[in-house]
């Protein structure tokens, strides 16, 4: 009805206008400038300012596997399942991967950030029917966008509290249905309805409801302490560095070109693939969508209008998805037989204005977890940062390259400067491949690791916004092969 | 010589740069924190014009401040009150009027970019621009305040307006003055386009916001240039029915009928501009626009020769003199202030300070009056989130600067203490000791008193260079004025202090000396005498509530009583009757003590003069005061007993108790005087102010009409002697 695609429109600005004019450019292929390099030719390692992060006394931790379930456009493939169904899918995938025995992990821990009012422990469900033994604890928490790299760090501080040695953390977030709540004061009668005793109760109840309480409640897109949307913000963020509507459009398609050359190379090893009860076998993320500029400058922006930069096309859209990493102590890891993939290293969380610097997470937390490791930006082999939008990710590229921003904001006398595009997001990222809230983080890292295999280097850093104005940082080192 | 001088002279306000095809026009007065339409800022302004039309290469233009919180905040007041005549003014008037018709007929289009204050002239210049956009920022307004100084909107703006937002919305900006910020404005269709201000980048964020706007207008300009922005929107249903009742005349006349109807009804005809302004909107729109320019600019000429757009302008100064700080920056800042007793008034001062970034200690005696204090201060602000002031966020982050409690616990780290306990001399002793034995060395103790004299309460004080007064108004959230008493003993640094937190309150303040009833109390103890001896002669409050609002008074003397309280009045009258002697005389005591005894305390005993039904706005004369008024009734001497001569005794005795402070040194000086007239008492806006007052009204035919009253009612009439100087003396002023 009406009634319901205006809700729906409602709650996904992105995705109805990106699925409205995305198709259109789906099967248009042009190369992009920067050429990737598929690990045939291994890059020459710089000399690093530390040869390794290991501290004496402390715990080595490392990343043994991580996996997750093809990244779909909400309201396609998935449209039926629950969010459990995605987590249990990686959970099996991941125990699929490292044949780990279903009693050998210590505890699981989910991120997720809409939550299914049913499962609210979604991480419990998931194991439960994933087959993990039932005496294995698991619970879940949020954080927003990196909601599982809290899961990881959880499962890092409980390593190295001595508590575990064996953590399964993930992510998962499923947008295709999300718990649209009747109104308040609907609420209120129902419940009151509940307690009402005699019939002329209950009818007067009955009789109280008006027109008003059926319009639903929906799920806030927007940041509740300042009521913006976040692509508002994001565009506002974008105008404040400066960043134009072509830079914006080119990252974007610098993002889907990418992707799609890794997803052809068959770099994408962590994607597992996903047979859906009653549809067909998922292997492939689906939003991956090559394009020209010609048809991304075609795009009206979708929250600041008339004049805003930020497009659907230029944003990460609504993804259904889920993702799981197998973390261990290194010494579990060697006696359990396993070949760990990289050792993680220190990590931040950081936290800013929610109004004007709601997705400048990265630009605070690089500068941070670097010093905390003693590295440099050189250091870097591998950047993996969430693509919530392209502008976002331009202004925090930029933030990181002034020393104004830096001495006026984050007291620090100097820059540590931006990346080098040709070591960031080589293999496309959540503009892209998707980006399912609470899944993120895991991508991120286990693609760092991957990444670090693949091209030979020893450092990489993951860093990530979030909403309410937070975010995270952190180092990962390649485990030697 | 054809010899143009101001060729030679580089411009100072107005400059401007051609960015491709669009000219942006910048200006910045380089003297002031605002622009202002100065001579100065016309001039350049129209050199500019003209270079710009005479430039092939630019199209279209875009008019900007560089000041982050102002476009043009009006006209220059100044340069209205250097006119001797209204001819002068009139043609003033019909300069801007000339130059704002040439911005609307330009051939090239020109977009207002408006960031900050855009009122009086400043919207007049706007819209007649082609196009506006504006920021969304808290310090963006539009608004025509002329009404509040007397004046209309002089140039083209009560002939704009009401083609661009319709009639009955022309009439509620002009009428009221109120500031619109920037998303009515674009549902009233005032602007055309919003623009987000930007928070930190590459710049900071006032700097970049106001960049923003400007490529945003620029972008605008062109799009008005290439046709893909169009000037006249299509009408949409609502529009077209609206348009067609405007149309009809009688509709139009019935409104016009309807507005004047309320002006007379809240203004009593005292204040002739909102007059004039339904004059001037009718000429335009019944005779054309040549009448109704016309009419604007002659009514603009006569309305700024009026005694009360001076009254109304003077006030204007006065209240940006009193909201400085002439004692200079306190040597710590208030961080923790702590307040004693959550009652209404201790409350209200919880209200206004703990969203100043002051943590606030409000501290009760018990949990009731604690919580009904924390109610009022919950309310307060949950109110500003129904207005749309701030979010539920917001209240909820200010509430969590507030702290409530019993006891004394964190006074140690009070900087500042404001007492609001009961009135009374041996409870406030009794709380300066306690309170002096927890806080810090550094910590000023204010009381909040009406009465009672600061050196009295000081007397208890450990160190009474730290004690000062500060006595706020009821409701405190809404009364403006702060009236601030210091004793020989206050040192100059917890003024200073005292100053700084009111100002950050958001309060106009003045500083008195110290003495019974200080300023404003004293002069309406001597008020609320003749109002009660009227009574007892027979004038019942209705009738004398009508004679004090038709003299221009807001509220009338009986509903004053009322809201006051008339158990305060009656201890008010009793405290200074006793410090001042029978010159305080008047009405009997007697009738407010009795009052109070048969439990009519006022509007919160539900009693007073008048009776207050809960939910009620109308109220209806207190039957059971007939017969107590008869018990104390008094024989009117008819010589001075007109509606005329009554108006006169109540104000005169205001006004020689105001001139008699001035005298003895209460006052610092005429200009407090009639701001805490105006906006502590209700002193009728339209005169001024007390010493105003004196000085358009004659100080000779004031002392005339008080010695006739003298000779009937004796000393309470006996004029001061700073007054009979000026009564000698016609040069004699109180402002300049």
């Amino acid at each position: 009805s009406l009634c319901t695609s205006n809700i729906i429109s409602n709650i996904l600005p992105p995705v109805s206008l990106w699925t409205g004019t995305a198709v259109r450019y789906l099967d248009k292929k042009e190369s992009v400038k920067p050429v990737i390099s598929t690990g045939s030719e291994q890059r020459k390692v710089q000399t690093k300012s530390k040869k390794t992060l290991a501290k004496p006394g402390v715990k080595n931790i490392v990343l043994v596997e991580g996996v997750r379930t093809p990244f779909l456009l909400s309201g396609t493939t998935y449209a039926d399942l629950m969010p459990h169904d995605l987590a249990r899918a990686a959970l099996q995938g991941l125990l699929h991967k490292t044949s780990l025995p279903k009693d050998a992990v210590d505890y699981i821990i989910y991120g997720t950030v809409i939550q299914e009012v049913k499962t609210s422990n979604v991480a419990r469900e998931a194991s439960l029917g994933a087959g993990f033994s039932d005496k294995i604890p698991s619970h879940t928490v949020t954080m927003a966008c990196i909601s599982s790299n809290v899961a990881m760090t959880t499962g890092v501080g409980l390593i190295t509290a001595g508590q575990c040695d064996t953590i399964v953390a993930g992510g998962v977030e499923f947008m295709s249905d999300v718990p649209i709540r009747h109104s308040r004061k609907m609420r209120k009668t129902m419940l009151a309805l509940n307690r009402a005793k005699t019939l002329g109760q209950r009818l007067s109840l009955i009789g109280s409801i008006r027109m008003a309480h059926l319009t639903p409640e929906l799920p806030a897109v927007a940041e509740f302490s300042t009521a913006e949307t976040m692509g508002h913000s994001a565009d506002r963020l974008a105008a404040a560095f400066g960043v134009t509507r072509l830079e914006q459009d080119e990252f974007a398609l610098r993002s889907h070109t990418l992707a799609k050359q890794a997803q052809d190379a068959g770099l994408l090893s962590d994607v597992i693939s996903f047979k859906v009860p009653g549809r067909d076998t998922v292997a492939k993320d689906n939003g991956i969508r090559p394009s020209s500029m010609e048809q991304l400058a075609k795009l009206k922006p979708a929250f600041i209008k008339p004049h805003g930069t930020v497009t659907a096309a230029n944003s990460s859209f609504l993804t259904d998805g889920a993702s799981a990493v197998l973390i261990m102590s290194e010494e579990k890891a060697l006696a359990m037989g396993y070949k760990p993939k990289a050792y993680l290293r220190d990590f931040v969380f950081v936290s800013q204005d929610p109004k004007d610097q709601l997705l400048l997470g990265p630009a605070y937390g690089t500068p941070k977890v670097l010093a905390r490791a003693g590295l440099t930006m050189d250091d870097i082999d591998v950047f993996e940062f969430h693509e919530a939008f392209a502008g976002q990710i331009m202004a925090n590229l930029k933030a990181l390259d002034s020393d104004w921003f830096a001495q006026t904001y984050m007291g620090r006398k100097v820059k540590v400067g931006a990346p080098a595009m040709e070591k960031f997001n080589l293999w496309g990222g959540s503009l892209s491949l998707g980006h399912p809230f609470g899944a993120t983080g895991c991508r991120l890292v286990t693609t760092v690791a991957h990444r670090l295999l693949k091209e030979g280097g020893q450092y990489g850093l993951v860093a990530a916004c979030a909403a309410g104005g937070q975010g995270h940082a952190m180092v990962i080192e390649a485990y030697p092969q | 010589s054809s010899f143009d001088l101001s060729f030679f002279l580089a411009r100072t306000h107005v400059n401007y740069e051609v960015k491709e095809d669009v000219a942006v026009i910048r200006m910045n007065d380089p003297n002031s924190k605002v622009n202002t339409l100065s001579v100065r800022m016309q001039n350049e302004m129209i050199e500019v014009f003209n270079e710009v039309l005479a430039n092939d290469a630019v199209h279209s233009a875009v008019l900007i401040s560089s000041k982050p919180g102002c476009f043009i905040a009006g006209a220059d007041i100044n340069m209205i009150q250097a006119c001797n005549t209204s001819e002068e003014v009139t043609k003033l008037s019909q300069e801007g009027q000339k130059m704002f018709e040439r911005i609307e007929k330009s051939p090239k289009p020109i977009v207002a970019a408006i960031n900050g204050s855009c009122l009086g002239g400043g919207l007049e210049f706007a819209i007649a621009c082609q196009y506006r956009v504006a920021t969304k920022s808290k310090k963006t307004v539009l608004g025509t305040p002329e009404v509040m100084l007397g004046l209309l909107p002089g140039a083209g703006g009560t002939q704009r307006l009401p083609k661009m937002v319709g009639i009955p919305g022309a009439f509620d900006m002009m009428l009221t003055g109120r500031n619109i910020k920037a998303d009515k404005a674009k549902k009233m269709g005032l602007v055309h386009q919003l623009v987000d201000p930007l928070g930190p980048g590459l710049k900071s964020p006032e700097e970049r916001t106001i960049e923003y706007l400007e490529e945003v207008a620029i972008q605008c300009a062109r799009g008005i240039v290439h046709k893909k922005i169009l000037l006249t929107k299509k009408k949409g249903m609502m529009q077209k029915v609206q348009d067609y009742v405007m149309g009809i005349a009688f509709v139009r006349q019935q409104i016009y009928k309807n507005v004047n109807g309320k002006v007379m009804k809240m203004s009593k005809g005292l204040y002739p501009a909102p007059l004039k302004i339904i004059e001037s909107v009718k000429a335009g729109l019944e005779q054309g626009p040549d009448s109704g320019y016309l009419a604007e600019a002659q009514n603009f000429g006569k309305l700024a020769m009026t005694s009360e757009s001076n009254a109304l302008i003077g006030l204007y100064h006065g209240q940006v003199a009193c909201k400085k700080n002439r004692f200079g920056v306190p040597e710590r800042p208030v961080k923790n202030l702590a307040i004693l007793g959550a009652g209404l008034m201790g409350a209200g001062i919880a209200q206004v300070t703990v969203d100043k970034g002051i943590h606030t200690v409000l501290k009760d005696t018990t949990v009731e009056g604690l919580s009904r204090g924390q109610q009022q201060v919950y309310k307060g602000l949950n109110d500003k989130i129904k207005k749309k002031a701030i979010t539920s966020f917001e209240r909820d982050s200010t509430l969590s600067s507030l702290t409530g409690q019993l006891d004394y616990s964190g006074f140690e780290k009070a900087d500042m203490v404001i007492e609001a306990v009961f009135e009374d001399i041996n409870i406030k002793h009794r709380v300066i000791k306690e309170v002096e034995a927890v806080i810090p060395p550094h910590c000023i103790f204010a009381t909040n008193t009406s009465a009672l004299p600061i050196k009295d309460i000081a007397a208890a004080s450990m160190r009474p260079e730290k004690v000062i007064g500060m006595h706020y108004f009821s409701p405190v959230d809404k009364m403006q004025l702060l009236e601030i008493i210091t004793t020989d003993k206050t040192s100059k640094d917890t003024t200073a202090s005292a100053v700084a937190v009111g100002l950050k309150q958001g309060k106009v303040i003045i500083v008195v000396g110290d003495g019974p009833g200080f300023y404003t109390t004293r002069c309406l103890a001597p008020m609320l005498a003749e109002a009660v001896r009227v009574l007892q002669e027979g004038v019942n409050p209705k009738k004398l509530d009508a004679l004090t609002t038709g003299f221009g008074f807001p509220v009338g003397a009986a509903t004053l009583a009322d809201e006051v309280g008339i158990d305060v009045a009656a201890h008010v009258a009793e405290d200074l009757g006793k410090a001042f002697g029978s010159r305080f005389g008047g009405g009997n005591v007697d009738v407010l003590k009795t009052m109070v005894e048969r439990g009519f305390k006022g509007r919160k005993s539900g009693k007073g003069c008048y009776v207050y039904t809960p939910g009620l706005k109308s109220k209806d004369v207190n039957p059971d005061i007939d017969d107590l008024l008869e018990k104390f009734k008094l024989t009117p001497n008819p010589s001075v007993s007109s509606d005329s001569d009554v108006q006169y005794r109540l104000v005169s005795r205001f006004v020689n108790e105001a001139v008699m402070c001035l005298q003895e040194g209460i006052l610092n000086g005429p200009v407090e005087g009639d701001i805490g007239a105006v906006f502590g008492l209700g002193f009728p806006p339209c005169l001024g102010g007390p010493f105003r007052f004196v000085d358009t009204f004659g100080a000779d035919k004031l002392v005339e009409k008080m010695r006739r009253y003298e000779e009937v009612y004796g000393n309470h009439f006996t004029p001061c002697q700073l007054l009979l100087d000026h009564a000698k003396d016609s040069n004699k002023r109180f402002h300049k």
